[in-house]
C-alpha cells in the first residue's frame, strides 16, 4: 500500500463522490456523512503516510511512475519531498474540518457540496503531489471547476460576480503558464519536473518563462497588484469555501514559485528578485493598511492573507535557508492560522448572519470560550512570540534582511500593521459594549465548533513553540533546493557591477 | 482507363454503398411519404454503419484510383470513421426533433445521407475536379437542410442566405482551380505539387489564395465565418447539430490533403494564411459571442472560434500539429454533440427554446442535463481534466513547439475571454431563478447521445493515449511520402 499512497489519497475522495452519486436517494444527512467519513479516511491515510515518511531525507519518496501518454512521454509522475508533504498534510487535515463546519450551515444542495468538496479534494492533493508538469497543470487548474461550484451556487449575495473574478483571473494567468511550460517541454524535451530543472536555457528566455510562471503564481497567492480577486471571493464563499481558499489553495501560488520558478528558472528568479520584494512590499504594508479600515470580518481577514503571503512571497526569493525555511513554515501556519479564523467568522456569521464588524461588541461576555480560541488565533496572526505566525515571520525577515536589508525595514513595518489591524478587530467583536442585543444573546461554542476549532488553536501553539516539529522535515529539501539555486543563478549583469559586494559573497556559496 | 475493372474500386466500396443506400432509400421513401420518415431515418443510420464496417474491413494503405481522382489512406479512413460516426450522431438527434416540430419529411435523413456521401469523397479527393465535386455534393444537400422548413420565414432565410454564400465561395474555389490548373497543367494534387516544387508561380500561389478562401468558408473561418450565425440560429436545431458537428471535419480534412499533397512548395505561404485565418477566427469567436442571447448563435461563433483553434494545429505545420487537429476535431465533435443534445431538449409547450435565458435554474427541475451541459461547457472553455483541455493542450503544444509562440499567447488569451460566455451558460443553470420546466420525454437516442459524450469527456483523461497515437498514425501518411 505504502508505494502507492499517494495515488490512494488523490483517488479515495472520488470514491466517496462516486458512493454519494450512485446511491440513489440518498438523504442529505446520510451524504454529509458519506463525505466526512471518506475525507476522514483521506487524512488517516495522510497519517500513515506521515509516519513513514523518512524525516531529513532531501529527495521525493512514495514516488509512483506510470505511462499516461506514452505517444508525447508524459508520466503519471508522483512523489513528495520536506516542501510537499505538509502542504499534503495540510489539504487532507483541512477538508474533514470545512465539511464539519459545514454540516449546519449549509442545507440547500447537500449532495452536490459534499461532491464538490470531495472533488476539490482530489485536486488538492494531486496539485502537491505531481512531479510531472502536464499533470501538474491538470490539477492545478482542475481546482477552478468545484471552487467557482462551491462559490457561485453556496456564497452570499454577489457570489456571480465574486466566482466569475475568480474563475477568470486564474485562468487567466494559468494559461499564460500553459504556454510557458509547453515551451519548457520543447527546451528541455520532457514535462518531468525533476528532469526539467537539469536544463540550461538561456536567462534572455528564462524571463520569457518566468513571466508567464509568475502571472499564474501571482495570482494565485495572491500578490499586489492582482489580489483584487480574493476579498471579493472570500467575502461571497460559504465559510468551508473560504476556509480551504485561505487554508489551501493560496499556498499553490508560493508551492509554485517553489517547485518551478526557483530550481527551473534560476537566472531569471535571481534577475527578479527585485521586483517581487517590491510587489511583496507593497502587499505586506499596502494591503495591511487596507485592512485596517475594512468593515466585513471576512474582508479583513481576506486583506490580512494578502498581507501574510507577501511574506511568502518575499521569503521564497530571497534564495537564503532562513528565508525559504520562514516562507514554508509561514504558508503552513498561515495554513492554519486563517483558515480557523474564518471558521471563527463562519460560527459568529452562523449566528447572526452578518459579518459587520459593527454589529458584534462584547462577545467576552456571553461567549467566553469563542473569545479564547479567538485571541489564541489573533494573536498567532499578529506573529507573537510563542505563537507558529512569528516563527514563519521571523525566519522570513531574517533571510530578507540578509540579501536586502530594505526589503527587510520596509517588511517589518507590516508586522506593526498586522498588530493594528487584528487588535483593533479582536477589540471591536470581542471587548466593549454589546451594541447589538442578538450578539449578546448569542450562545458560545457548541461541542461541534469546539471539536474543529480546538485542533486549529492547540495547533498554532504546538508549533510555534515547537517549530522543529515540522522544520525537521522541511529544512533538508529546503536545503537542496536553495543548494542548487544558488549554484545555478548567475548573478544579474547589474548586480556584479554595482554591487561588488554581493559578487564577492557568491564563492562563499560554493 | 485500361485496367479499370471492378475490384479496382474496392476502395471506395463504402461510398459506392452509400450512394445506392441513398438511392434505394429515396425510392422507398417516394412510395411510402412522409409517414416512413423516422424509418428511413433508422435505415439511414444502418447504412452509415455498414458503410462503416465496409470501411474497416478494407485495408488502409495508401490506394489512387479512377486516374488519381480518389485517394485511399490511413487519414482518409480516420476522418471517414469520424464523419461516419457524426452523420450517426446527427441522425440519432435528430428523428425524434424533426416529429416534434413536425417536419418529419423522409428527404431528411436522405439529404443528410448524400452531404455524408459528398464528405466521405472530399476527405478523399485528390483532384481539383473531385474535390468540387464533393464539395458540391455535400453542400447542395446542405443548403436544401437548412431550408427544409419552407414554411418558416427563418429557415427559408438561412438556407438562402447559405446557397449564395456558398455559391460565391464556390466561385471563389473554381477560379482559383483554374488558376492553378493554368498555371501547372493539371487538376491533379500530386502533379500540382511536383510541378510547384522549386518554382512557384505567382498565378498558382493566386489560385491556391482562392481556393483556401473558399474552403475558409467552408470551415467558417473568419473573414469567412458571416453567413455562421445567421445559417445556425435559422436553420431547424436538428439541422444546426449536424452543421455543427459534421462538415467542418470533412472541409478541414480536405484542407489539410490540398495544403499538404498539392501545396507543400508553398508551405511558408500558407501557413501566413492559415495564422491570419486562425487568429482572426479566435478572437472572432471569443467576443462576438460575449453578446449573444440566442443559444444557437451562441454556438455558432463557439464554433468559429473552435476551428480557430484547430487551425492553429494546421498553421504549424508539422506532424504533431496536424496530429493535433485531428484530436481537437474528435473531442470537439463529441463535445457539440452533448450539446446539441441538451439544446434538443429545451422544449415547452411543444416548442423549441432558444434564448439562453430559457436555460434558467435548469440545475432545479432537470440536474442531469444541468451537470451534462457544465461538464460539456467547462471542457469547452478548456479546463482540465475534462477533454477540452487536451484537445487545446495539443494544439498549442504543436504551435509552440513550430515556434508560433505569439498565436499560442494570443490562442490561450482568446480561450480566457471565451470561458465567461461558457460559464455564463453554466451560471445562468445554477445561479438564476428557475423558470418553468421543460417538456418531458427526452428520447432515449438523445439521452444517450449526450451520456456518450459527457462520458467520453470525462474519461478521456485517463487513456489519452489511443486517439493521439491514431491521429498521428492517421497524418504520417502526408510526412512518408513527400
Amino acid at each position: 500500500m505504502l508505494e502507492h499512497i499517494l495515488s490512494l489519497q488523490i483517488f479515495l475522495p472520488l470514491v466517496g463522490v462516486a458512493l454519494i452519486l450512485a446511491l440513489p436517494g440518498l438523504s442529505d444527512g446520510a451524504a454529509r456523512w458519506i463525505a466526512l467519513l471518506t475525507s476522514t479516511i483521506v487524512f488517516g491515510v495522510s497519517v500513515v503516510m506521515m509516519m513513514n515518511y523518512e524525516s531529513g531525507a532531501a529527495g521525493f519518496q512514495f514516488v509512483e511512475k506510470t505511462e499516461w501518454f506514452p505517444a508525447l512521454g508524459i508520466n503519471y509522475h508522483l512523489g513528495i519531498d520536506g516542501i510537499s508533504v505538509y502542504l499534503v498534510l495540510l489539504s487532507t487535515f483541512l477538508t474533514p474540518i470545512c465539511l464539519l463546519s459545514a454540516w449546519h450551515s449549509i442545507e440547500k444542495r447537500v449532495k452536490e457540496f459534499m461532491v464538490a468538496f470531495l472533488i476539490l479534494e482530489t485536486f488538492m492533493i494531486g496539485t502537491f503531489c505531481a512531479l510531472d508538469a502536464v499533470l501538474f497543470y491538470v490539477f492545478f487548474e482542475g481546482v477552478l471547476i468545484p471552487m467557482f461550484i462551491i462559490i457561485g451556487v453556496w456564497g452570499g449575495p454577489r457570489r456571480v460576480y465574486a466566482a466569475f473574478k475568480f474563475f477568470l483571473y486564474t485562468l487567466f494567468g494559468s494559461v499564460l503558464m500553459l504556454v510557458a511550460l509547453l515551451a519548457l517541454y520543447y527546451l528541455t524535451g520532457t514535462t518531468d519536473i525533476i528532469e526539467m530543472s537539469k536544463n540550461n536555457i538561456t536567462p534572455a528566455i528564462q524571463n520569457w518563462l518566468w513571466l508567464a510562471f509568475f502571472a499564474s503564481f501571482a495570482v494565485k497567492m495572491p500578490m499586489w497588484p492582482v489580489h483584487t480577486w480574493l476579498p471579493d471571493a472570500h467575502v461571497e464563499a460559504p465559510t468551508a469555501g473560504s476556509v480551504i481558499l485561505a487554508g489551501v489553495l493560496l499556498k499553490m501560488g508560493g508551492y509554485g514559485f517553489l517547485r518551478f520558478s526557483l530550481p527551473i528558472l534560476p537566472d531569471a528568479s535571481a534577475y527578479f528578485t527585485d521586483m517581487v520584494f517590491v510587489l511583496s512590499i507593497i502587499a505586506i504594508v499596502y494591503t495591511a493598511l487596507v485592512a485596517l479600515v475594512q468593515e466585513d470580518m471576512k474582508k479583513l481577514i481576506a486583506y490580512s492573507s494578502v498581507s501574510h503571503m507577501g511574506f511568502v512571497t518575499l521569503g521564497i526569493f530571497t534564495g537564503t535557508q532562513q528565508g525559504v525555511d520562514g516562507a514554508m513554515f509561514q504558508m503552513l501556519s498561515h495554513g492554519i492560522i486563517s483558515a480557523a479564523l474564518f471558521l471563527c467568522v463562519g460560527v459568529v456569521y452562523d449566528r447572526l448572519h452578518t459579518r459587520e464588524i459593527a454589529r458584534y461588541g462584547g462577545l467576552v461576555k456571553n461567549m467566553p470560550k469563542y473569545a479564547t480560541v479567538f485571541m489564541v488565533l489573533m494573536l498567532g496572526s499578529v506573529g507573537l512570540p510563542g505563537t507558529s505566525g512569528f516563527v514563519g515571520e521571523f525566519l522570513t525577515l531574517m533571510g530578507s534582511f540578509e540579501v536586502n536589508t530594505y526589503a527587510a525595514v520596509f517588511a517589518t513595518t507590516g508586522v506593526v500593521f498586522g498588530a493594528a489591524y487584528m487588535l483593533v478587530l479582536y477589540r471591536r467583536v470581542i471587548f466593549g459594549e454589546a451594541k447589538n442585543p442578538d450578539a449578546a444573546a448569542m450562545p458560545d461554542l457548541n461541542r461541534l465548533e469546539y471539536g474543529y476549532l480546538v485542533p486549529l488553536t492547540v495547533m498554532v501553539i504546538v508549533f510555534g513553540v515547537a517549530p522543529w516539529l515540522v522544520m525537521k522535515d522541511v529544512s533538508p529539501a529546503v536545503t537542496r533546493l536553495i543548494t542548487t539555486y544558488n549554484l545555478e543563478k548567475t548573478l544579474p549583469s547589474s548586480y556584479a557591477s554595482a554591487a561588488p559586494a554581493k559578487a564577492e559573497k557568491a564563492p562563499r556559496h560554493e | 482507363m485500361n485496367d479499370f475493372s471492378l475490384v479496382s474500386l474496392t476502395p471506395m466500396a463504402p461510398e459506392i454503398f452509400l450512394a445506392v443506400a441513398g438511392l434505394a432509400l429515396l425510392v422507398l421513401g417516394v412510395f411510402h411519404g412522409d409517414k416512413a420518415a423516422s424509418a428511413i431515418g433508422w435505415l439511414t443510420a444502418i447504412a452509415f454503419a455498414v458503410a462503416g464496417a465496409l470501411l474497416l474491413q478494407n485495408g488502409w494503405d495508401r490506394a489512387e484510383i479512377l486516374n488519381g481522382m480518389f485517394v485511399m489512406d490511413q487519414f482518409a479512413g480516420i476522418l471517414k470513421l469520424v464523419i461516419l460516426t457524426g452523420l450517426v450522431i446527427s441522425v440519432c438527434l435528430s428523428i425524434r426533433h424533426v416529429q416534434e416540430e413536425g417536419m418529419a419529411r423522409f428527404e431528411y435523413p436522405i439529404l443528410m445521407l448524400f452531404s455524408g456521401l459528398g464528405m466521405m469523397l472530399m476527405v478523399s479527393a485528390h483532384d481539383l475536379l473531385a474535390l468540387y465535386m464533393g464539395l458540391e455534393l455535400q453542400s447542395l444537400a446542405l443548403y436544401v437542410l437548412a431550408s427544409i422548413r419552407r414554411d418558416n420565414m427563418k429557415s427559408s432565410e438561412a438556407g438562402l442566405k447559405y446557397f449564395v454564400l456558398g455559391a460565391i465561395s464556390s466561385g471563389m474555389l473554381l477560379f482559383g482551380a483554374s488558376l492553378v490548373y493554368g498555371y501547372t497543367g493539371s487538376t491533379n494534387f500530386t502533379v500540382i505539387g511536383e510541378s510547384l516544387a522549386g518554382n512557384l508561380s505567382i498565378g498558382a500561389l493566386i489560385g491556391m489564395v482562392f481556393i483556401l478562401a473558399g474552403l475558409a468558408f467552408k470551415v467558417s473561418a473568419v473573414p469567412f465565418h458571416m453567413w455562421t450565425p445567421d445559417v445556425y440560429e435559422g436553420a431547424p436545431t436538428s439541422v444546426t447539430a449536424f452543421f455543427a458537428m459534421v462538415p467542418k471535419i470533412a472541409a478541414l480534412g480536405l484542407m489539410i490533403r490540398l495544403l499538404f499533397e498539392a501545396f507543400p512548395g508553398a508551405i511558408v505561404q500558407w501557413q501566413q494564411i492559415i495564422w491570419m485565418l486562425s487568429a482572426l477566427s479566435m478572437a472572432v469567436g471569443a467576443f462576438a459571442a460575449l453578446q449573444q442571447e440566442n443559444i444557437k448563435r451562441l454556438l455558432a461563433y463557439s464554433s468559429i472560434g473552435n476551428m480557430g483553434f484547430a487551425l492553429v494545429g494546421l498553421a504549424a505545420g508539422t506532424q504533431e500539429g496536424l496530429a493535433s487537429v485531428l484530436v481537437y476535431l474528435v473531442i470537439y465533435m463529441l463535445m457539440t454533440a452533448g450539446t446539441f443534445g441538451i439544446v434538443l431538449s429545451m422544449r415547452r409547450d411543444g416548442k423549441g427554446l432558444e434564448q439562453i435565458s430559457d436555460l434558467s435554474g435548469l440545475s432545479r427541475h432537470n440536474p442531469a442535463a444541468a451537470y451534462a451541459l457544465a461538464i460539456l461547457m467547462f471542457s469547452m472553455s478548456g479546463i482540465p481534466p475534462l477533454a477540452g483541455f487536451f484537445g487545446k493542450f495539443m494544439v498549442f503544444k504543436a504551435a509552440v513547439g513550430a515556434g508560433l509562440i505569439g498565436l499560442s499567447v494570443f490562442g490561450v488569451l482568446a480561450s480566457v475571454v471565451a470561458a465567461y460566455y461558457y460559464l455564463r451558460i453554466i451560471k445562468v443553470m445554477f445561479f438564476d431563478d428557475p423558470v418553468p420546466a421543460y417538456d418531458r420525454g427526452t428520447p432515449f437516442s438523445r439521452r444517450a447521445v449526450v451520456a456518450l459524450s459527457v462520458f467520453f469527456i470525462v474519461v478521456f483523461v485517463f487513456e489519452p493515449s489511443p486517439l493521439i497515437e491514431i491521429s498521428r498514425d492517421a497524418v504520417s501518411v502526408f510526412f512518408t511520402h513527400g
